[in-house]
């Protein structure tokens, strides 16, 4: 008791700091939100004057981003400094950057969170330089569509991933399959999983999916839906779809599966950290799988459009869109790397030759895809796939523990029958 | 205690009397660098964690305005909320329990034994020495049933240790007192050597039983130390964190989310919403000020009573 003479002059210097903080940083806050309008004085390829970008993508796309900015540089004098960000820290970091005013440049996102960053003002309205893009119709249309805010456009694709159905042409073989036909519905591809578990061969099984990896089943299940015609999510993106019967028939297909023992015991837990290993090492049958990893498999693969559960084939157009931040002020330069990413040269010249998917319907059929059919199929199939838009899709879909998860384990691995109560807790976290 | 007490009290009297403002000035300075360390990285922050409670605070666009009390409406029905602070005070309960008596234990037995004190001492201290972070890290590759080095015996007992909620709930918190046990034993062992040996020797002379002796003896002086080891499992416990985002993100099914994930789920990982998290934080932090102030009065001795 005896500090109480000391209070007064204690209090009176913490209380000056701290309003003297608290203004600083409130201050630091206002002068934040500033965005500059588009530059209207641009040119169609931007300007090219020695000046160094920033861009930031997830660990995702790192292949396709490091040598498209690769070949931008050599061929450039503007010089674009790459950092890339492991997929679960990019959020975060993004956030943290975009509250500071920090942001780069240049970044890329998953085409799925776009609308929500979009809408937040994350990045800068392009419209004019984007409708004066002559092919502009020949772009893909789900990336496009989701940087769409009040009718103005902000987004470009930077690397399209697509969802196809893989199958080991060696353990078809072994299992009596025919290693050329592709599964045509859902229930073939169960029968085909069964088949090649049934070789019993130590190690390898007949299928395996992400089942604790939101975004993996995402990835892998919606193109079922679409696949028969329905939709997963209503036209504005805030009432869930995914108790449909196309839905409900899938959930079976997987449980039917899981309870057979036909799949990959580690999918119970997987994450998405190591969804594909197990098809890499030629272990795993048949697996809906994305289209960016073609180049790293080394066996014989095929590739087909995913199956409904009556037939039909469908994609999910994944990957990422990119657009110039809030926060850049050299958007006449930045606009030379976003026009030069559509161009002949990158597409064809980086993207294809390298085995990627292109983002130009135009260049679908191109001297690489043509010498690798399974491009083609790829490119064939993107055309007939979709990019779900919603605004709260990463709290529904993504993130750990998501409502999403929660109604795909109750129906493969729980006690299932319950697709109608948990597909209203998707409605409930999209609507908010 | 009582003659320190009176002891600083004469002297600062006297340093008034004698040496005048210019001795309270000296006392400012040496409190200084405490005080801006204070100031700058515990008072500031939680005044701010109040202002974003009270705001309309999205991660990407910051702030937008005062909004008092709608996050406080909205933290109360984010989804898992109950659920969290359920699991929270299993794990809790759990953990302290389990913590605070191994420790005791192994305080004894480094006390007692006294060829292998030093040996045994440091054994046990050894994983303190580890962050939580990385220990997490390394029982994450422990358990896990890819690359493990248990994997085999996972595979062929068809079990893992991660993938169900009891499963994951008890692989954290061994990891957890394999981590603390050493540093909660070396808090035991300082309360053990505050207890004077006359009280022991007084006890043998009285013919009192080993186990009197320490039910009798040991326990009741080792209070301030029971306090003060139960106060920090208890607070950290609540507060748990790496350990659960490392090694299970909440799982499996959710069964595992603590309330300091779900603040941190509702800051980055999809609502992106600072004032909800910040309405959250207030609320985790008077509640663990009203567990402490109870802990603290439970532990009272029975005279200050």
């Amino acid at each position: 008791m005896t500090h109480s003479q000391h209070r007064t002059p204690l209090r009176a210097i913490v209380t000056t700091l701290v309003t003297v903080a608290l203004a600083g940083s409130l201050t630091a806050c206002s002068t934040t939100g500033s965005t500059s309008t588009p530059g209207k004085a641009i040119p169609a390829t931007g300007v090219d004057d020695g000046t160094t970008l920033k861009l930031w993508t997830r660990a995702t796309v790192e292949r396709q981003a490091r040598k498209l900015v690769n070949a931008y540089n050599s061929s450039h004098k503007n010089q674009v400094d790459l950092t890339v960000v492991p997929f679960e820290d990019y959020v975060t970091k993004v956030g943290a950057a975009a509250g500071a005013g920090g942001l780069p440049d240049l970044f890329a996102a998953d085409i799925v969170y776009i609308p929500n960053w979009v809408k937040q003002g994350l990045y800068q309205d392009i419209t004019p330089h984007i409708d004066a893009l002559a092919f502009k119709d020949k772009i893909n249309q789900g990336h496009l569509t989701a940087g769409v805010y009040n009718n103005k456009e902000h987004v470009l694709p930077f690397v399209l991933d697509l969802s196809m159905m893989l199958w080991n042409k060696t353990l078809f073989k072994e299992a009596g399959l025919d290693p050329d036909a592709a599964p045509k519905t859902l229930a073939e591809v169960t029968k085909s999983a069964k088949a090649i578990q049934a070789l019993n061969k130590p190690g390898v099984y007949g299928t395996a999916l992400g089942l604790n990896c939101g975004g993996c089943l995402v990835f892998t299940g919606f193109p079922s839906v679409w696949a028969s015609g329905n939709q997963v999510l209503s036209a504005d993106g805030t009432q869930s779809l995914l108790a449909n019967n196309a839905a409900k028939a899938m959930y079976t297909q997987w449980r039917d599966l899981w309870l057979s023992g036909a799949v990959l015991p580690s999918s119970r837990d997987e994450n998405g950290a190591t969804w594909t290993a197990g098809f890499n090492d030629g272990k795993v049958g048949v697996q809906m799988y994305p289209a960016t990893l073609l180049p790293s498999i080394t066996f014989d693969a095929g590739v087909a459009g995913i199956p409904g559960p009556d037939g039909g084939a469908s994609t999910f157009v994944g990957g990422d869109g990119i657009g110039v931040s809030k926060d850049s002020k050299k958007v006449a330069q930045a606009w030379s790397f976003l026009s030069w990413t559509m161009s002949e040269d990158a597409q064809v010249g980086v993207l294809a030759k390298d085995g990627s998917v292109v983002s130009r319907s135009d260049f679908a059929d191109n001297q690489y895809a043509l010498t690798d059919p399974r491009l083609v199929t790829i490119n064939q199939v993107a055309a007939k796939g979709e990019t779900p838009i919603a605004v709260n899709f990463q709290q529904t879909f993504n993130a750990p523990g998501s409502p999403w998860l929660t109604l795909v384990r109750n129906e493969v691995l729980g006690k299932g029958g319950t697709v109608d109560a948990d597909n209203a807790g998707l409605n409930a976290t999209l609507g908010q | 205690m009582a003659i320190t007490a009176s002891d600083s009290f004469g002297v600062r009297a006297l340093a008034h009397r004698v040496k005048g403002p210019r001795y309270a000035l000296l006392g400012w300075l040496y409190a200084t660098p405490t005080a801006l360390f204070v100031i700058g990285l515990f008072i500031i922050p939680v005044l701010l964690v109040f202002q974003m409670s009270g705001s309309d605070w999205p991660l990407f666009t910051g702030n937008q305005g005062w909004n008092i009390p709608s996050n406080y409406q909205h933290a109360v029905t984010v989804r898992l909320f109950w659920e969290s602070i359920r699991f929270t005070l299993v794990y809790t309960v759990i953990t302290t329990v389990f913590l605070l008596l191994l420790a005791l234990g192994l305080a004894m037995l480094v006390q007692e034994s006294t060829r292998w004190k030093s040996v045994l001492r440091t054994a046990f201290l050894v994983p303190s020495a580890l962050g939580l972070a990385s220990a997490s890290l390394l029982f994450y590759v422990l358990y896990s049933p890819v690359a493990g080095p248990f994997s085999d015996l996972m595979d062929s007992g068809g079990f893992t240790f991660l993938g169900t909620p009891q499963g994951a709930l008890w692989s954290t918190v061994f990891l957890v007192i394999w981590r603390y046990a050493g540093f909660y034993m070396l808090l035991m062992l300082v309360g053990f050597q505050g207890i004077p040996d006359e009280v022991y020797d007084a006890a043998r002379i009285d013919g009192a039983s080993r186990w009197n002796t320490f039910r009798y003896v040991t326990v009741p002086l080792l209070r301030p130390t029971f306090a003060l080891t139960t106060v920090l499992s208890v607070t950290g416990s609540l507060l748990a964190f790496e350990q659960f985002y490392i090694l299970t993100k909440g799982g499996p099914d959710n069964s595992t989310i603590t309330v300091v994930q779900l603040i941190y789920n509702v800051a980055f990982q999809g609502q992106n919403n600072l004032g909800v998290a910040g309405a959250l934080s207030v609320i985790v932090l008077g509640a663990l000020i009203v567990i402490n102030v109870f802990q603290l009065r439970a532990f009272r001795s029975p005279a200050e009573r």
